[in-house]
């Protein structure tokens, strides 16, 4: 088509486009017809011969089909150009974006439910990074460190934990994978133990952990002994009420597959974060690292 | 015969149409990848798997196995473009005025089985026929509850301890999830339809989803200029 035969075309689309407030309403006449009824207004031009309709309607077409067709290739193509290493911290980022979106509404005061006993299930177990090794539970200890007012690891025994006041509950587990059990968990509370053995704070000055636990170092490092197995927890999700370090698990003492003698138990998070065999924990104020982030799983994980 | 150019879909309707797309496209293949790792639905009838979502070779075909960290980081990406494109639609919708062409009415569910009845040439007479008919509106307006509820069991999903009261409501972790599930399958469904009632209505009705504007049999006369200026301001 020549430019002069374009710029006509486009001069009537414009006048058309004018137009195009010309609005009636929709099938006044039948009072059965929803469009009626509900008012609905239609948008038309004036009354054209077969032939300017389709002179009106192959450049509207154009248009549309030159807008929408490169618009989807900039997206296709856009997608396939751009490198893995681009999408990876693309959509980490996007899972850091949604970490922060999920801590303004993070609430230690929302509990999740807690079930009856007749509702607890079948154990089910998954994961065994970190426990390939044999275990001597006689001679486990946990390494404490980022305590404040000592610079040295702090060293303790089940005997230490036990003295601890002893928490219950019964909520659910819920794994990456996409399925939940309901599991009857006893230990202490983690909130209970960092009143006992008090994180640092960022500042350095004495904690107050009970009254101002967001001046407490940020993050919690915890792995297994052979530290082949770690995850990383933020202070608000550990200082959860329902996050145990648990000793019990329906009842009876932990089985090693499910992370004996201590691991950690809670409904705030994924079950990857639920680290088994505990064997250090260590207050920190740098963001630590995760066994399953490192897959590419969310670090934050927290429900 | 005299034509008239019809407006059918304003400009954000079209875009937000087409760039969900995509969107749901990728909410679905993400959601895939994550519901692979525990494949647990299947159509069951007197205790008899009649189909298991999915075999085996449905899963090996597209390539989905063991990419449940990747499904993951796409669907929590896209459900922010998903659930915004949504939300831009039904705010317009309503603003616009646009729902006077889409919402059902209750004698609606009388009418619709008359579409049905007429597409499959049963019955000759033509349904009342508005920018849609009354099975398009159900269908349209079902099509949006249905984005609505995704996002919501996908909510509690995501986030079953702090929004418990939302995964409460769809009866806890394991019925929200379920009802996620379905509701996608619903999506397919729906898309295959649509599909198929577009390819029947034929290319000047796709063409109005690009362009906004169809071509009809002229339904007035030609109004007087003066009418005309009027109408212009």
């Amino acid at each position: 088509m020549s430019d002069d035969k374009k710029e006509i075309l486009l001069e009537k689309v414009r006048e058309f486009e004018k137009r195009t407030g010309h609005t009636v309403d929709s099938f006044p006449a039948d009072p059965n017809n929803t469009a009626s009824i509900l008012n609905e207004k239609r948008h038309l031009s004036e009354p054209l011969s077969l032939e300017d309709a389709k002179k009106q309607m192959s450049a509207r077409s154009r248009r549309g089909f030159l807008v929408g067709g490169a618009t989807a290739l900039i997206g296709i193509f856009g997608w396939r150009w751009m490198s893995d290493e681009t999408k990876t911290s693309l959509y980490r980022k996007a899972f850091e974006f949604n970490e922060k979106v999920s801590q303004v509404f993070f609430r230690p005061s929302h509990l999740a439910a807690d079930f009856p006993p007749e509702r607890v299930t079948p154990i089910r177990t998954n994961g065994f990074e970190g426990l390939e090794q044999e275990i001597d539970l006689a001679a486990w200890t946990l390494t404490i460190a980022g305590l404040a007012g000592r610079a040295d690891d702090l060293i303790l025994t089940m005997a230490d934990i036990k003295k601890l006041p002893r928490t219950e509950m019964i909520t659910e587990f819920k794994c990456i994978e996409g399925w939940s059990t309901i599991v009857h968990w006893a230990g202490v509370k983690f909130s209970d133990f960092a009143a006992v053995y008090k994180p640092k704070t960022a500042s350095g000055a004495p904690p107050d952990v009970a009254g101002k636990p967001e001046e407490l170092l940020p993050y919690v490092a915890m792995s297994t002994p052979d530290e082949k197995y770690y995850v990383g927890w933020d202070m608000p999700s550990i200082m959860h009420p329902q996050t145990l370090i648990a000793y019990e698990m329906n009842g009876e003492p932990l089985r090693p597959e499910n992370g004996a003698p201590l691991r950690i138990a809670s409904p705030t998070k994924f079950g990857i974060k639920q680290i088994k065999r505990l064997g250090r924990i260590e207050f920190t104020s740098e963001r630590p690292k995760d066994f399953w982030a490192e897959y590419g799983y969310d670090w934050y994980s927290g429900h | 015969m005299q034509k008239q150019l019809e407006k059918k879909h304003p400009l954000a309707i079209r875009w937000m149409h087409w760039i969900n797309f995509p969107l749901l496209t990728m909410m679905i293949w993400s959601g895939l990848l994550i519901y692979w790792a525990n494949q647990v639905y299947a159509i069951r009838l007197f205790g008899y798997e009649l189909f298991k979502f999915f075999p085996q070779p449905f899963f090996d075909f597209l390539g989905i196995p063991q990419r449940l960290a990747e499904g993951m980081q796409l669907h929590f990406f896209f459900m922010w473009l998903f659930a915004v494109n949504g939300l831009i639609y039904v705010v317009y919708t309503l603003v616009s005025g646009e729902w006077r062409s889409i919402l059902p009415v209750p004698s609606s569910l009388k009418r619709a089985p008359l579409v049905a009845l007429h597409d499959a040439h049963i019955v000759k007479e033509k349904p009342p026929q508005g920018k849609y008919n009354d099975a398009q509106r159900i269908a349209y307006t079902a099509v949006i509850l249905m984005g609505v509820g995704s996002v919501l069991t996908g909510l509690s999903i995501y986030k079953p301890l702090q929004l418990s009261f939302l995964t409460t409501l769809f009866g806890g972790y394991e019925w929200a999830r379920w009802i996620h599930f379905w509701l996608t399958i619903s999506f397919v469904l729906f898309f295959l339809v649509h599909v198929f009632q577009v390819i029947m209505a034929g290319w000047s009705n796709f063409r109005s989803m690009i362009t906004g504007y169809d071509v009809i049999d002229a339904v007035e006369p030609k109004p007087e200029p003066a009418a005309s200026e009027e109408a212009a301001v």
